[in-house]
């Protein structure tokens, strides 16, 4: 329960303190995350040579800033995925739509090689979009008292999306291009080439202006109905909003894994689940685990760059079994 | 010992002379004969000798392919109780994946070029038996009971065996990341000769093994109370199921790379076909099936639609709808 004296729109007081403090850890990690590279800078070097600023200006405060809201807004989209189809093992990664958005870009890419980035997002947000709805269609289908099979059916449904997208990217040879969005990495982030996913973070931003209509949403959906809510519309706006950000990130560096399935799951142990007062912490674990996990992938084998998604699919997919096998069988 | 009457009393014949598998043997021969006479180049009134062996080796590694897969998902079944569970499912073809790229990064890449082939294969089955003992005895003990728990698990578990193959591949240096990289994917067009002889040999030596023990799988299948009350040393049983599964698994994926939902797709038309729990004609009948997929899918992908190894990719879209009709229609238990 959000405290009377919050404000209308930002978290509850309790939760003030642990969101400041992990957005100074953030600012932290995103300043370390500026000094790793190749090209050894100092902060005194910045000020006497033009050039350390340029390389700052354009490769790596734009590579921090992308990091950061890839990681925060597919955190924000694992919730509200979570939240919508009621179940702690969802997120864009496990329902389908990263494969439907790669169906989408893969057909925009074929028919129509001209379109501007831009349209090309589009067309995979759209069939993110169409791909999620057959989603949630399906898992209706499944009983409530089997909250497992949800992402089993997601996974292989996703499974068959990518087997679709594979054999028309094998017959066109667009094999290439299937790989490289489906490994979420950093290293080709310059200014210029990032810009789409504020428009992201725009979107989560915005999800958190409902913050309190999606955890409503999250009681189900004939309890938010009694409640008053527009049921309807507000899944309708949710849908919307991850396939979006789904999209958008595909486009921009790929497809990250388990980074809005551990999030969640993470600050929901902590803090419970009204989301005016846990997205904000979504938000900054997701970009702050993120930046942490790209800044690894950047060390570990320097001058050489491991992608910032397998190092997290390793720490997630490890962390996504201890939560399963930690919570207590039921007969 | 109720074991060794079961053995005995399991009779004479192998494999009983259903009318079903004549049937399907016969189909698969059909399909063995277009795969090589179909399109066979022939000079002076002779057909090219260089084709013909290159197609018999592709033939025979095919045949070994889908008898490997389909036994490995009828015992993996049997084991864990449970229709639509597969050793790709939970996992298996990860994990040798996995140790190929371990096994590359300790051993350096001239031994292990130099372990090419047959002794490769061998080491390579040998060290994934180890392993998929370790990981599946205590997944399978920890999820006992939980299905659902049970195959999410083990597709988390692929899912992070896949990431920690790619990983240690990343940390390779590039001309032993390609060796491995070429592994990932399901092809069927390069089989190489001494993998194909060791599995060949593997898989017949498990055929036999397994179909001799007919009987005392069907009891097994009762679960492990039942099977122990009726006198099964199930535990032990347990564990030559898992090595042999594991073995027929290295088998398919050192020849031609993961085939996730081929198993599925052939336990459930085994299962339909022959209308029966019995392993003396479900085993049979599940292996000549997914020779027959593979060799007539082959055969039309290759003459017909001049694709090339996209069979794999096909074979996982089918399975995969299959798969999800089945979950929905709950036959999870």
């Amino acid at each position: 329960m959000a405290d009377a004296t919050g404000s209308a729109i930002g978290p509850g007081r309790s939760a003030r303190g642990a969101i400041c403090l992990c957005l100074l850890l953030l600012v932290l990690l995103a300043g370390l995350s500026c000094a790793i590279g190749v090209n050894q800078t100092s902060p005194l070097a910045l000020l006497q040579d033009p050039k350390a600023a340029q390389l700052l200006l354009i490769s790596r405060i734009p590579r921090t800033l992308a990091v950061i809201l890839t990681g925060a807004t597919m955190a924000v989209a694992g919730v509200i995925m979570q939240l919508l189809v009621r179940n702690r093992f969802v997120e864009p990664g496990t329902t389908g739509t990263n494969e439907a958005a790669m169906l989408g870009l893969l057909g925009a890419t074929l028919l129509a090689p001209a379109l501007p980035i831009f349209a090309k997002m589009l067309c995979a947000a759209v069939a993110a979009l169409l791909g999620t709805l057959v989603f949630l269609a399906l898992a209706r289908r499944i009983p409530p008292q089997q909250p497992l099979l949800v992402p089993l059916v997601g996974l292989v449904y996703g499974g068959i999306l990518a087997a679709a997208a594979g054999f028309i990217a094998f017959q066109a040879d667009l094999l290439q291009y299937l790989a490289i969005w489906m490994s979420g990495e950093f290293s080709g982030v310059l200014s210029g080439r990032y810009e789409l996913l504020w428009l992201a973070g725009v979107l989560a931003g915005l999800a958190y202006l409902v913050a309190d209509q999606f955890t409503i949403a999250g009681l189900g959906e004939m309890a938010s109905r009694g409640l008053g809510l527009r049921y309807g519309q507000v899944l309708g706006f949710g849908v919307v909003v991850v396939s979006l950000v789904s999209a958008l990130v595909i486009v921009t560096v790929g497809v990250l894994p388990f980074v809005g399935l551990v999030v969640p799951n993470l600050v929901s142990r902590i803090m419970g689940d009204n989301l005016r007062d846990s997205l904000p912490l979504v938000a900054a674990t997701g970009a702050g685990l993120l930046l942490v996990c790209d800044m690894l992938g950047r060390l570990l084998r320097a001058p050489y760059e491991i992608p910032a998604g397998t190092v997290f699919g390793l720490f997630g997919a490890a962390l996504f079994l201890v939560m399963l096998l930690r919570r207590p069988a039921h007969g | 010992m109720a074991e060794v009457t079961l053995l005995r009393r399991s009779g004479r014949r192998l494999v009983p002379l259903d009318r079903r598998l004549l049937v399907l043997a016969g189909l698969l021969i059909g399909a063995a004969a277009s795969f090589i006479g179909w399109g066979l180049p022939w000079t002076d009134g002779a057909p090219s000798v260089y084709i013909l062996q290159l197609r018999a080796t592709k033939l025979a590694g095919l045949i070994c392919v889908g008898t490997a897969i389909g036994l490995a998902t009828v015992l993996f079944q049997t084991l864990s109780n449970n229709r639509i569970l597969t050793p790709s499912i939970m996992g298996f073809d990860a994990l040798f994946l996995l140790m190929q790229s371990v096994m590359v990064m300790m051993l350096g890449l001239a031994t292990m070029a130099q372990l090419s082939g047959f002794a490769g294969f061998l080491l390579n089955a040998g060290v994934m038996m180890v392993a998929a003992l370790l990981l599946f005895t205590g997944l399978l003990r920890r999820t006992r009971g939980d299905i659902q728990l049970m195959i999410l698990v083990g597709v988390v578990i692929a899912v992070l065996l896949r990431t920690l193959a790619v990983f240690l591949q990343r940390l390779m240096d590039p001309s032993a990341f390609a060796v491995v990289q070429t592994r990932m994917f399901a092809q069927f067009g390069s089989i190489d000769r001494g993998a194909l002889m060791a599995a060949v040999g593997v898989t017949v030596l498990a055929t036999l093994w397994l179909l001799r023990r007919a009987a005392l799988l069907d009891v097994a299948a009762l679960g492990r109370d039942q099977a122990r009350s009726l006198g099964v040393r199930y535990d032990l049983l347990h564990m030559q199921l898992l090595c042999i599964i594991a073995a027929l698994v290295s088998v398919s994926t050192a020849l031609v790379g993961p085939i996730a939902f081929l198993g599925l797709l052939v336990t459930s038309l085994a299962h339909s076909l022959m209308q029966s729990h019995r392993h003396a004609l479900l085993l049979p009948a599940s292996a000549l099936i997914a020779a027959i997929v593979l060799v007539a899918g082959q055969t039309l992908f290759e003459r017909l639609l001049q694709l090339q190894s996209s069979l794999a990719i096909v074979i996982e879209f089918c399975g995969g709808l299959l798969f999800i009709l089945l979950l929905l229609k709950g036959k999870l238990r």
